[in-house]
């Protein structure tokens, strides 16, 4: 993948939404929902930002089209910085930006037929002359599996599947590049969930898209991603390959998420790593690593320096990790420090 | 079956009475729950899992109504109960924890409040006594400094915690049966694993038999000891968990099993089940899953086949394990080898 084009670069983005309060309304504190994070997505690639909620997936997600407008950082895409963009230059950029979001119900005005709904898309980016509109929003019906004649109808007239079928038809309506799922699979049935996701497969081939894929379902991810950035309050704590995040996790949360998944198959047994507690409030996140509130390694530097992001030696390239310690975890030499058996405080 | 059951559920038939039309939610449902064991009833949206459970507790409310069936709990069909006998058993021997803590928590009482609730009315536990009960059940659910949460409100926990509230609730009349609808779906994975297996131990500790009601294959195969499959409104097969992950036989579970993306393997590519489920004023009158059958033929499409047993404590509705079958006899529904494990 890293011999082509970088498409979405992303340096210390940080989206803090103030909290107002008291008599006079001011900003009394903030939430630090993305705080400085920086990656880079190429051209044909899938990348997956996981995390649990509040780790600020979903943020990023928005933060990129500029529909939360970020508190600072960089967001450059295919060479422009998008965050300079005036609000016109901005609505031309999303042509190659697009988004589909995980409800398709409330994303889709119930007033438009699907054909207006397309039609709009269309006609604010005007990527088609009038008179093929039709041609266009009928083929595109049929590439995402349904009928033509179905798009006179109203967003209600579908069921759930479909429905993420026409935004899906919408997003892809302007020939965009790069297009952000947001949860875009989490709301369907897993028989209807398989169908979109292949879906969304063979248009990445055939039209050589990028996806920035947001999702907690790990089996989803795995499924569709190259690569994967782990997210936990804000930050990132590991990304890489997806082979080599799931085969060979390095950050303890890492290790604890993929551990938690469910696996169907009842004759696996899997060393589950219980965390204590919940993730701790995004308002007031802990000193050095955020996660050494629930890490079962943590010590004293944990809670007063935050690590980077960096490779060891026997990590593969481009993995990278934020922990002290994940070189003796890994070798043993570091050992838990808490009880990751039991469920009960 | 060879083991004692604690409940027996007999073609139950549960409707919706909407614009003088019937829906039939819930179409004929049979399965048992072996005491002390779990049992999982797995399926999509609308195939009438949530409501079979919430039959089990006559927690239907018009235009819904139980049209049929036998629900034997330890012998007694609870239909045949009156509101009274059935509130004696709400709460007490059968207790039920849904999905969405906050909306099943009344956000007005506080977690002490609500959990005394059920003592006073079960077991006439008083003031004080109900509150050392509470401290104890919160603590028992793995709550930290359960003395003070008993005096907070659902707004100041979060949703793990939430859902460990509604276990302590649940648990707090000791119940032979417990209903858990979707238990973990709201939360994070993380979370998720901490409830799952806290609902482990503690049916461990009490013996209590679980119904796991749950759309995700992964949460049946951890928790459950026997998995009935539902499809619009019916069981369509009922096997022990190993069986049915290992050998599964109807071709909706089989299906379901090929379109689930795993954390756990690599796969090539998902394999889903064509076309979507029918509307429930649009039912195929053969079998209902013939229109997204693979295998189907004329007499899926014209008959509705039976839940026939198949071996000892398995059950399949499908024309392919009986003797009419009119298609190929050699078929394969499922073969195993499309999702080896690398590992």
């Amino acid at each position: 993948m890293s011999q082509n084009k970088e498409l979405l670069k992303i340096k210390n983005l940080k989206q803090y939404f103030p909290i107002k309060g008291g008599v006079f309304g001011r900003t009394v504190n903030h939430v630090k929902a993305v705080d400085d994070i920086s990656f880079t997505i190429y051209e044909g690639e899938t990348v997956s930002l996981v995390g649990e909620s509040g780790c600020g997936k979903s943020t990023t997600g928005r933060a990129i089209l500029r529909l939360d407008d970020p508190t600072a950082g960089e967001v450059e895409f295919d060479n422009t910085d998008l965050l300079s963009l005036n609000k016109k230059e901005m609505r031309q950029m999303r042509k190659d930006l697009q988004i589909i979001f995980q409800d398709p119900y409330a994303s889709l005005n119930p007033r438009m037929t699907v054909r207006q709904s397309l039609n709009e898309a269309m006609e604010i980016q005007n990527v088609v002359p009038q008179d093929q509109r039709n041609d266009r929003i009928a083929e595109l019906m049929e590439t995402v599996g349904l009928q033509p004649h179905q798009a006179d109808r109203f967003p209600h007239e579908f069921s759930g599947g479909q429905r993420q079928r026409i935004g899906i038809a919408r997003a892809l309506s302007v020939n965009p590049k790069l297009i952000v799922c947001d949860e875009a699979v989490s709301a369907l049935d897993v028989s209807i969930q398989a169908q979109v996701l292949n879906l969304l497969k063979k248009f990445q081939e055939e039209m050589n898209l990028t996806y920035l894929f947001i999702a907690h379902d790990l089996g989803v991810v795995r499924h569709i991603s190259d690569r994967i950035i782990v997210m936990y309050l804000g930050k990132i704590v590991e990304m890489g390959d997806t082979k080599s995040i799931f085969e060979n996790p390095q950050h303890p949360y890492t290790k604890a998420l993929l551990s938690a998944i469910p696996v169907p198959d009842p004759e696996k047994k899997i060393d589950r790593i219980f965390l204590q507690g919940d993730v701790p409030s995004p308002m007031d996140p802990p000193q050095g690593c955020r996660f050494h509130t629930r890490c079962p390694f943590a010590t004293e530097k944990c809670a007063q320096e935050a690590p980077e992001l960096r490779e060891e030696d026997y990590m593969e390239n481009g993995h990278v990790a934020a922990c002290h310690y994940m070189k003796d975890i890994e070798t043993g030499a570091h050992q838990p420090t808490k009880d990751t058996t039991s469920v009960r405080a | 079956m060879s083991q004692e059951t604690i409940l027996e559920v007999k073609d139950l038939r549960t409707s919706f009475f909407v614009e003088g039309n019937e829906v039939k939610a819930v179409d004929g449902v049979t399965f048992d729950v072996p005491k002390g064991k779990t049992l999982g009833i797995v399926g999509e949206s609308g195939s009438g899992k949530s409501i079979s459970a919430l039959s089990i507790l006559q927690l239907i409310d018009s235009p819904g109504k139980i049209v049929g069936g036998e629900i034997n709990f330890k012998g007694d069909n609870l239909l045949k109960y009156n509101d009274n006998q059935m509130r004696k058993i709400r709460g007490n021997q059968i207790s039920m924890i849904f999905q969405e803590p906050m909306t099943s928590l009344n956000p007005v009482y506080t977690v002490g409040q609500q959990l005394r609730e059920a003592l006073k009315i079960h077991r006439g536990l008083g003031k004080e006594a109900g509150t050392e009960k509470a401290v104890e059940l919160l603590e028992l659910v793995g709550i930290p400094s359960p003395r003070s949460r008993v005096t907070q409100y659902p707004f100041e926990l979060s949703g793990g915690m939430r859902q460990r509230v509604m276990i302590a609730m649940a648990l707090a009349c000791d119940p032979e049966l417990l209903v858990a609808d979707e238990p973990t779906t709201a939360l994070d994975v993380t979370i998720q694993a901490q409830i799952l297996e806290l609902l482990k131990e503690l049916q461990d500790e009490f013996h209590m038999s679980i119904i796991m009601i749950t759309h995700d294959l992964g949460v049946v195969a951890e928790t459950c000891d026997y998995v009935a499959v539902m499809y619009c409104g019916k069981v369509v097969e009922y096997a022990d968990v190993n069986t049915l992950f290992k050998n599964p036989r109807h071709p909706y579970t089989v299906g379901l099993l090929n379109s689930l993306p795993r954390s756990d393997v690599d796969q090539e590519e998902l394999e889903p089940i064509k076309g979507t489920v029918p509307a429930p004023h649009e039912m195929p009158k053969g079998c209902r899953f013939a229109p997204r059958c693979p295998f189907a033929t004329d007499l899926c499409h014209e008959k509705l086949p039976a839940l026939e047993d198949i071996g000892e404590e398995e059950q399949i509705r499908c024309w392919i394990y009986t003797d009419e079958w009119d298609g190929d006899p050699e078929v394969k529904v499922y073969e195993p080898e499309q999702r080896t494990s690398e590992d």
